[in-house]
C-alpha cells in the first residue's frame, strides 16, 4: 500500500509562562491510503494537537516547532496558507469530539454543509444544496430535505455530530481524522457513530486517523494502533498485536483498565497517578516515575523506538533495545 | 409572533402612561410657572391671574391632569403657551431634524463601531488595535459640550472647512438640488460626529471584546477546517454570532443618543427636539415639554421592541412569540 501520509518528526509547542511546552514531542508515523489508524492514549497526552497541527490549525500561543508533514508527497508546512486552505476540508477533513458546540448555531445544518462543498467544488448553488441534502442522506439523517433547513439547536448530539461528518465528507477527502467522535455521545448512539464511519470508510476507500480513547472502538475500526504518551509514541502496532503481545507498560496499563473492568469499553482511568505536563516530565523514560516495571536504566535515558516485529515498536527498554 | 406583539403593545401604552404621569407632576413641582417669563412692571398681577385663569392653570392640579389626560388620549397635544402655536406643527417641524441628526449619529455609531470592533479584533495586539483602544477611551472620556467646542474652533474657526451652526446656509435660494444636499450634509457633519462618536468608541469596544470571545469557540475552529479564509470566517461566521450583544447594546444606547440631542442641538443651534425642548422647560412651557417627553418615551419603547425582534431574527434560537427570549 501507498503511503498517504507520512509524520516525521512534528514537534508542537505551547509557549507558556514558565516557557515553551512541547505538548507533542518529536511525534512520527504514517497512514496508508484507505487505511484505519487508531491514535490511543489518556487525555490530555498531545493527541488532539497532533491532529490540529496535521490540519495546520494550532493558534496562538501554540506553534508547529519542527518536523514535517508529508501528504501525497508534498510538505504540508511548507504550503502557503492559501494552499494550504485547499487542503482542509478537501483532501484533509476533521471531525471533532464536541457535536454541541461544533456547528455555528446561527446557520441551518443544510447550509454548513453546502459551504464545504460550494467552497471546494465548482458548482451551481442549487447543485450544492443538491450535494448537501445528499451528504446527509449518506450519514443516515432522517428526513434530510427537510433537516437541511433545522438549526443545530433543534438536533440531538448524534444528529449533530452526523451533521458533522456529512460536512467533513461533502468532498470526499482522502484522509478524515476523528478526533474522539464518539466520546461526548450517549452510549446507545456512540456505536452506531463508528458503524457508520466503518462503512463509510470502506464506501469512500479513505484513510482514517482514528482518535480515541476507547481501545474497544480501536478494535472494531483500526487495523494498526499509535500509543500515545505526554507527546510523545510509546507503542504502534498492528492491532491484533498490540492486544496479543503487548510490548509497552503503559500499553499494558490501558488493556488492564479494560480487563479490570470486565468489559469491552470504557475510560482508560485505572492506572494509578496522572499524565505528567512537559515541565513535569521524569528524568529517561518519560512513563518510569508510573510504571510498575520500572528499573534503573528507566531513569538515566529516554528508550528510543525499538523494532519487536516488522510492524510493532516500543519505546521500552524491556524490548531488548541498546543504549 | 402576534401575541407577543399585542403583549408588548399594552405594557408600552401603560409605560408611556406612567412616565407622562410622572413628567407631569414633576413639572408642577418644580419651581416658577408659564408666567414667571412676564414678571415685569407692566405686567400686573391681575393679568396674570387673568391669562392663568384663560389657560386652566388655576384649577386643581389633579383636575388639570384629568383635563390633559383626556385630551392627550385624544391626541390632542394643546397649544404651546410661548408660541401660541399648536404643539403638533412645533413637533411637525423639530421632530424630522432631530431624526436626520440622530439617524445620522447611529448610523456612524454603528457602522464605525462595528467596523473599528471586527477589525480590532481581527488584528488583535497590533499597532492599529492599540492606537483604536487608546482613541476610544479618550472619545468616551471627553465631555460633548467640550468636543463640539473643540471642533468648532478647529474646523469652523480656523480652518473654514465647516459650519458651525444651523441645519443649512442662509442662502439656499436658488440652489440646486445637489448643493442643496452638500450644504446640508456639510452641516450635518459636525453635529452627527460628536453626537455618534462616543457611542461608536463604546461599541466598538464591546463588538471587539465580543468578537475575541466568539473566535474562540468551537464552531470558528470547524469553519477553518472546512478550509475558509479567515475574512469569510470573521465576515460571516463570527460576525453574526458576535453582534448579537451588541444589537442589545445599540438598542439600549438610544435614550442616550437622544439626550445627547439635547446638548448637541443647543450648541449647533439645530432646530430640533432637545432645542426645543430645552426652550420649553425654561419657559415652563408644559404642553410642549410634555408633548417632546411623549415623543421620546415613544420613541425609546418602539426602539426597544425593535431591538428584541432584530435580536429574534439574528439569533434562531429564540423564538420572538414565546415570551421574548429565553
Ligand atoms: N491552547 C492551549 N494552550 C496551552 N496548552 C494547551 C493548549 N491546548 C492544549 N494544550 C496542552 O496540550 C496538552 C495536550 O492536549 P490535547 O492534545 O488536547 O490532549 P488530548 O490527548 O486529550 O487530545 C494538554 O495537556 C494541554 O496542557
Ligand atoms: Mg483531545
Amino acid at each position: 500500500m501507498d503511503t498517504l501520509i507520512d509524520v516525521r518528526n512534528l514537534t508542537t509547542v505551547f509557549e507558556t509562562e514558565q516557557g515553551g511546552s512541547r505538548v507533542v514531542d518529536g511525534v512520527s508515523f504514517h497512514v496508508d491510503s484507505a487505511e484505519a489508524v487508531g491514535l490511543v492514549g489518556e487525555s490530555g497526552c498531545g493527541k488532539s494537537v497532533t491532529a490540529l497541527s496535521i490540519m495546520r490549525l494550532i493558534s496562538s500561543p501554540g506553534r508547529i516547532a519542527g518536523g514535517e508533514i508529508l501528504f501525497e508527497g508534498r510538505n504540508l508546512l511548507a504550503l502557503s496558507e492559501k494552499e494550504m486552505r485547499k487542503v482542509r476540508g478537501n483532501k484533509i477533513s476533521i471531525v471533532f469530539q464536541e457535536p454541541l458546540t461544533s456547528l455555528n448555531p446561527v446557520f441551518t445544518c443544510g447550509e454548513q454543509v453546502r459551504e464545504a462543498i460550494a467552497l471546494h467544488q465548482k458548482v451551481s448553488r442549487s447543485e450544492s444544496k443538491t450535494r448537501a441534502i445528499e451528504m446527509l442522506r449518506l450519514v443516515r439523517i432522517p428526513d434530510p430535505e427537510k433537516r437541511y433547513g433545522a438549526y443545530p439547536h433543534q438536533m440531538s448530539g448524534g444528529m449533530r455530530q452526523r451533521v458533522m461528518i456529512a460536512m467533513a465528507l461533502s468532498c470526499e477527502p482522502r484522509l478524515l481524522i476523528a478526533d474522539e467522535p464518539t466520546s461526548a455521545l450517549d452510549v446507545s448512539v456512540q456505536g452506531q457513530v463508528i458503524e457508520l464511519l466503518c462503512e463509510l470508510q470502506a464506501r469512500l476507500r479513505m484513510a482514517v486517523l482514528l482518535i480515541t480513547h476507547d481501545l474497544a472502538v480501536v478494535a472494531q475500526m483500526a487495523s494498526r494502533v499509535i500509543v500515545m504518551y505526554a507527546g510523545s509514541i510509546v507503542e504502534e502496532a498492528p492491532v491484533r498485536e498490540l492486544f496479543d503481545a503487548t510490548a509497552h507498560p503503559y500499553t499494558q496499563g490501558l488493556l488492564g483498565s479494560i480487563a479490570r473492568l470486565g468489559q469491552r469499553s470504557g475510560p482508560l482511568s485505572t492506572i494509578p497517578g496522572n499524565v505528567p505536563d512537559p515541565f513535569g516530565l521524569p528524568p529517561g523514560c518519560r512513563f518510569s516515575d508510573r510504571c510498575p516495571r520500572r528499573f534503573e536504566k528507566c531513569s538515566s535515558a529516554e528508550p528510543p523506538l525499538i523494532d519487536i516485529s516488522p510492524a510493532h515498536r516500543s519505546r521500552c527498554w524491556l524490548c531488548g533495545g541498546r543504549g | 409572533m402576534s401575541r407577543f406583539l399585542v403583549r408588548r403593545l399594552i405594557q408600552s401604552v401603560v409605560l408611556l402612561f406612567i412616565v407622562l404621569t410622572i413628567t407631569f407632576f414633576l413639572l408642577r413641582l418644580a419651581p416658577g410657572d408659564p408666567m414667571s417669563r412676564y414678571y415685569n412692571p407692566d405686567f400686573s398681577p391681575e393679568m396674570a391671574r387673568q391669562v392663568r385663569e384663560s389657560l386652566g392653570l388655576d384649577r386643581p392640579l389633579i383636575e388639570q391632569y384629568f383635563r390633559w389626560i383626556r385630551a392627550f388620549a385624544r391626541g390632542d397635544f394643546g397649544e404651546s403657551i410661548r408660541y401660541q402655536r399648536p404643539v403638533r406643527e412645533l413637533l411637525a417641524e423639530a421632530i424630522p431634524n432631530t431624526l436626520r441628526l440622530t439617524i445620522a449619529a447611529l448610523a456612524l455609531h454603528i457602522l464605525v463601531g462595528i467596523f473599528l470592533g471586527v477589525l480590532s479584533a481581527a488584528r488583535r495586539y497590533s499597532p492599529f488595535d492599540r492606537v483604536n483602544t487608546i482613541a476610544a477611551l479618550f472619545v468616551y472620556s471627553i465631555p460633548e459640550f467640550w468636543l463640539a467646542l473643540m471642533l468648532i474652533l478647529v474646523f469652523s474657526l480656523k480652518i473654514h472647512a465647516l459650519p458651525s451652526s444651523h441645519m443649512q446656509s442662509l442662502d439656499v435660494e436658488g440652489m440646486s438640488a445637489l448643493s442643496l444636499f452638500l450644504d446640508r450634509a456639510r452641516h450635518l457633519v459636525l453635529p452627527a460626529f460628536v453626537l455618534g462618536i462616543a457611542s461608536a468608541a463604546s461599541t466598538a469596544r464591546y463588538m471587539r471584546g465580543s468578537m475575541l470571545d466568539v473566535l474562540r469557540e468551537d464552531y470558528i475552529r470547524t469553519a477553518r477546517a472546512k478550509g475558509l479564509p479567515e475574512n469569510r470566517v470573521i465576515l460571516k461566521h463570527a460576525l453574526k454570532n458576535a453582534a448579537l450583544p451588541v444589537v442589545t447594546i445599540i438598542g439600549l444606547d438610544l435614550p442616550f443618543l437622544l439626550g445627547g440631542a439635547v446638548i448637541v442641538e443647543t450648541i449647533f443651534s439645530w432646530p430640533g427636539m432637545g432645542r426645543l425642548a430645552v426652550d420649553a422647560i425654561y419657559a415652563r412651557d408644559y404642553p410642549v415639554v410634555l408633548a417632546i417627553n411623549f415623543v421620546v418615551a415613544a420613541i425609546v419603547i418602539i426602539a426597544n421592541l425593535l431591538t428584541d425582534i432584530a435580536y429574534g431574527v439574528l439569533d434562531p434560537r429564540i423564538t420572538v412569540g414565546r415570551g421574548g427570549g429565553k
